[in-house]
């Protein structure tokens, strides 16, 4: 029998085995990451705790594991982005635009979760609308890094926008957790975290009932302690769903095949415009770091060209609010969430909207109703559509190149709170490694690498071309490996 | 040519560009399951996406798919096999997404047209487009004294809009084309043409110029849903245009509502207040790609068109013209006339059936898709007449009963012994009764007043009850009288 503290830092693969093996119980698993969600709550990690539903789904996983009938992820603790929509609990996007909203539906994704036996912990927090790097723009407060630079105990950012999904796997509250990646907002925040975070390739999986944000970009992935987690849950979450007309008609192949530690003959791209200026030297040398051990892996090493790179954020600051414009439009007070009163119809939208939407969703709506608006639409919209497909076309040359392409996560480590909070264009930064493979759907990953000089996870990101996620993993594995990172934070929040 | 208007300096032209918004047949929504019936309880057929709850999708329905093509098809249009959806943005309580999903720069049809008749000149009226849309919900405003109400139903449903070119150069072509273009529809089965449940309804723009200069600046009238009310909204809209501009004013881009009511348009939005709808593909589709085996299957299982089945039953039915326009202006009309004259003499069909019935249903505001006497009884009917049983006169008689009871002509005939008496013995012996009874005519007759013969019919046609055969009797009162 395995201690608490034991359970809560197993991976799946290791929760999987010991479950099968009757070491413990889904619910003793349940019940012991019930305590620590509680324990977590310093971190404000999540918005809503589902502890009753958690135990009696591992009731029922017990069940189904004594009955031999156990699913791919049968009694394994999760905790939901609060983008997913969930049947029957609260669903609030982080905004306060959406309260009081039940959905009446299960997002397909959450609900592949539990058909595969998952356990839901409950719904993490996150950007409003996942429109953030920082987790610092929820209506529910930001959510605390469990890192912290040494003796400084000032609280730092997790990243964003799935900042409550990373830093409760991060803090040992969840197993794993689901996050949302629009421009990296799964893998940034996994990087800060030190944990793994995987954006499939656009259309692997179902955006139906998640909260939309940017529709083109969008795309639901696995947060998880080790790459092989990572695999073994997308396996669980992918699939063509009619439901989505963007999701693909692909066969799911086996994630958790294809992490064969051999990238022996792999060619692996390094893209020097992904050198931005400022990048700190050990974020550089990281990278290095990276490419040597990819190296002595056996893979070929090669200099690529991404010559549209620079492009890739304002193009991505372009196209997201302007989906977003018109996905948000749908809250306007009339049928659910949020409804303040006033004499005229327009009065109860512009009060509505503007007590329901935070500063930062507010200036997207703004760049996105300008950017579509007549006089701009050209010069504006159809300019980064232009961009957008000269940037899948860079990596589709680089692709026909390389199999696999290897940049760091982000350009600097994880920041204190309100160290950015001033400048959105410093804030956008975040993104600029991570963008690129949104715009051009394709699959990418953050491996954590190592700790900078102030003791902080850093992560390096692996991309390969669209519906080749399975090179993703592959070269990820290999990376993880190398790397061995095996640091934990302090768990400076029980403490308190 | 086009009648131009007489205005206080001159003469002006009146130029008309309409778009037809045509809710599709389909079982479905657009994007969504949800069930599209008219007239069901305020909001009971709405799914989550019509709703548009967070996180939901559209996801096309290839019904409606098939219809625009087949619609297209009808239109004598191009169509293309490859079409995008774009959103419309704008604020509305029953525009639940907040956005419109319609067809922008990339339509699903292309440029067609439709040949209408006014006063025997047939013209081409031009289709500029037919694009998909979704329909918005209803606002109730009479529910409640403060509040608005929103009914759901609607939203989501697949509408068409047919744009024309401003072809058109007068009322009476414009009341012609949007019955044109409802009668096309009926037939490819892709509208119902429903104008009073809002199933077409018209946008018309008007605009006026000096004969042979440019175009003018048009205002657009919405939402019209008659015929007459757009044939009287471009009346007045014309006059109000040229009274404006002969008075040395200037015609304002505008918006404007008609006024059944009172008969007159009114202005509802400037340009300057217009929507700036923001345009874009939407995110959530990916466009739409047609083979061309698709638009073939659809092409080969088109219905006969109204223009097609007129010139079948000119030429092969030896119809006029007219009647056959009367005929195929509605398709169960044309349909009716087809079984009914199926094996008969067509034209005496299409009398009885542009005659009588149509004043008999017009009397009991019955359509002809349920009257009382079905195509089959009415051609047993003229079957009776063509073989003698009945005569022209009883037969009238005989067919108010069939309207009335829905019986067939032969039992009501056998039921009131009306056959047609052509035994000459039997008429022989009612002619000498007659001649005898009126001897002094009879002298006269010989004498050469024979005139008198009307009057030895009417006795014998009225001795037999109107049954005798007046060609028999008429040959055999001749041969007596001559004698």
């Amino acid at each position: 029998m395995a201690g608490a503290a034991d359970l809560t830092a197993l991976t799946i693969a290791q929760a999987r085995e010991g479950l099968r093996a009757g070491d413990f119980s889904a619910r003793e698993l349940a019940e012991t990451h019930i305590a620590a969600v509680e324990a977590a709550r310093p971190l404000n990690v999540m918005i809503r705790e589902t502890p009753e539903k958690a135990l009696q789904m591992a009731e029922a996983s017990d069940e189904r594991l004594r009955a031999g009938t156990a699913g791919p992820l049968e009694g394994i603790p999760v905790a939901v982005k609060d983008l997913f929509c969930t049947e029957g609990i609260a669903t609030t996007a982080g905004s306060h635009i959406l309260e009081g909203f039940v959905p009446p539906y299960e997002s397909t994704i959450t609900a592949n979760l539990w058909q595969a036996g998952a356990v839901m912990l409950g719904k993490t927090n996150l950007d409003e609308f996942a429109m953030g790097s920082s987790n610092e723009t929820s209506f529910f407060g930001p959510v605390l890094n469990p890192w912290r630079r040494g003796a400084d105990d000032s609280g730092l950012v997790p990243g964003g926008s799935s900042g409550g999904s990373a830093a409760i796997v991060a803090a040992g509250a969840a197993t794993s957790a689901i996050g949302t990646d629009t421009g990296g907002s799964i893998r940034q925040p996994a990087a800060f975290t030190g944990i793994v975070g995987m954006k499939p390739t656009y259309g692997r999986c179902s955006r139906w009932g998640i909260v939309a944000f940017a529709s083109s970009l969008d795309q639901a992935g696995p947060m998880t302690r080790s790459v092989r987690d990572a695999a073994i849950m997308l396996g669980a979450m992918a699939g063509f769903d009619r439901k989505d007309s963007t999701s693909a008609q692909v066969a799911v192949p086996d994630f958790e095949a294809a992490l064969t530690g051999d990238v022996r003959g792999l060619k692996i791209g390094i893209p020097k415009e992904y050198r931005v200026d400022g990048m700190p030297a050990e974020i550089e040398a990281l990278w290095r770091k990276g490419v040597d051990w990819l190296e002595a892996a056996g893979a070929e090493i090669v200099e690529i060209g991404l010559p549209h790179t620079k492009y890739a954020l304002p193009a991505y600051y372009i196209v997201a609010p302007a989906e977003a414009s018109s996905n948000l439009a749908r809250y306007d007070g009339v049928r659910y969430g949020l409804r303040e009163e006033g004499a005229e119809l327009i009065d109860m939208y512009e009060s509505t909207r503007a007590a329901g939407f935070g500063p930062e969703v507010q200036r997207r709506v703004l760049i996105g109703t300008y950017v579509l608006s007549a006089g701009y639409y050209d010069a504006y919209y159809i300019k980064a559509q232009q961009v957008r497909e000269l940037i899948a076309r860079d990596f589709r040359t680089a692709f026909a190149e390389v199999d696999a392409i290897l940049t760091p996560t982000t350009p600097y480590e994880a920041f204190a709170i309100g160290e950015r909070a001033d400048d959105p264009i410093a804030m956008y930064l975040n993104d600029v490694l991570t963008v690129p493979a949104n715009l051009a759907g394709l699959p990418g990953i953050s491996v954590p690498a190592a700790l900078s000089e102030n003791g902080l996870p850093l992560g390096l990101q692996v991309l390969a071309k669209a519906f080749d996620d399975e090179t993703v993993f592959r070269v990820a594995g290999v990376l993880e490996e190398a790397a061995d990172f095996q640091a934990q934070p302090e768990r400076w929040w029980e403490a308190d | 040519m086009a009648a131009l208007l007489q205005g206080a300096t001159g003469e002006w032209e009146v130029v008309v560009g309409l778009e037809v918004h045509a809710q599709v047949i389909s079982e479905a929504k657009l994007f969504s399951g949800a069930a599209t019936a008219f007239g069901a309880e305020p909001n009971s057929q709405v799914s989550l996406v019509d709703a548009a709850m967070p996180g939901m999708l559209p996801v096309i329905n290839r019904q409606c798919i098939a219809q625009a093509v087949r619609s297209g098809l009808g239109l004598k249009a191009e169509i293309n096999l490859f079409s995008v959806f774009d959103r419309k943005n704008y604020f509305y309580p029953d525009l639940p997404q907040g956005y419109q999903i319609s067809q922008f720069k990339q339509p699903i049809v292309g440029a067609g047209s439709v040949s209408i008749e006014v006063d025997g000149e047939v013209r081409e009226i031009g289709i500029e487009r037919l694009h998909l849309e979704q329909d918005a919900g209803k606002s109730l405003h009479d529910q409640h004294p403060d509040l608005t109400y929103v009914d759901l139903n609607r939203s989501g449903v697949a509408l068409m809009e047919i744009v024309s070119e401003p072809d058109m150069r007068s009322a009476e072509e414009a009341g012609a084309y949007v019955r044109k273009v409802r009668t096309i529809l009926r037939y490819l089965g892709t509208c119902d043409g429903n104008m009073e449940q809002g199933s077409l309804r018209a946008d018309v723009n008007v605009s006026v110029r000096r004969p042979g200069d440019e175009l003018g600046t048009r205002c657009e009238i919405k939402n019209v849903n008659s015929v007459r009310f757009v044939q009287q909204a471009i009346e007045y809209e014309a006059r109000r245009q040229i009274e404006v501009i002969e008075e040395g004013g200037e015609i304002e881009q505008q918006t404007r509502l008609f006024d059944p009511d009172r008969g007159i348009t009114r202005a509802m939005r400037t340009k300057e207040e217009a929507h700036d709808y923001r345009y874009f593909p939407d995110p959530d589709l990916l466009p739409l790609e047609l083979t061309q085996e698709f638009v073939d299957e659809i092409r080969a299982a088109l219905p006969e068109l109204p223009d097609q089945k007129k010139n079948r039953f000119i030429t092969e039915f030896g119809l006029s013209e007219y009647d056959a326009g009367v005929l195929v202006a509605e398709k169960e009309t044309a349909d009716y006339f087809e079984a009914a004259a199926e094996g008969r003499e067509a034209k005496t069909v299409a009398n009885w059936v542009t005659g009588t019935l149509f004043s008999r249903l017009n009397e009991s505001g019955t359509g002809i898709e349920t009257s009382p006497v079905a195509p089959a009884e009415l051609g047993g009917l003229v079957d009776l007449i063509a073989a003698g049983t009945i005569s022209g006169r009883i037969a009238k008689e005989v067919f108010d009963e069939m309207f009335a009871s829905g019986r067939p002509a032969a039992e009501i005939v056998a039921d009131k012994g009306l056959e047609q008496v052509s035994d000459s013995d039997a008429i022989e012996a009612m002619i000498d009764d007659v001649l005898a009874r009126n001897a002094d005519k009879v002298a006269e007759y010989r004498a050469g007043k024979h005139k008198l013969l009307g009057f030895f019919v009417g006795q014998i046609m009225q001795a037999s009850q109107g049954k005798a055969n007046p060609k028999v009797v008429n040959e055999l009162l001749k041969g007596k009288l001559e004698v």
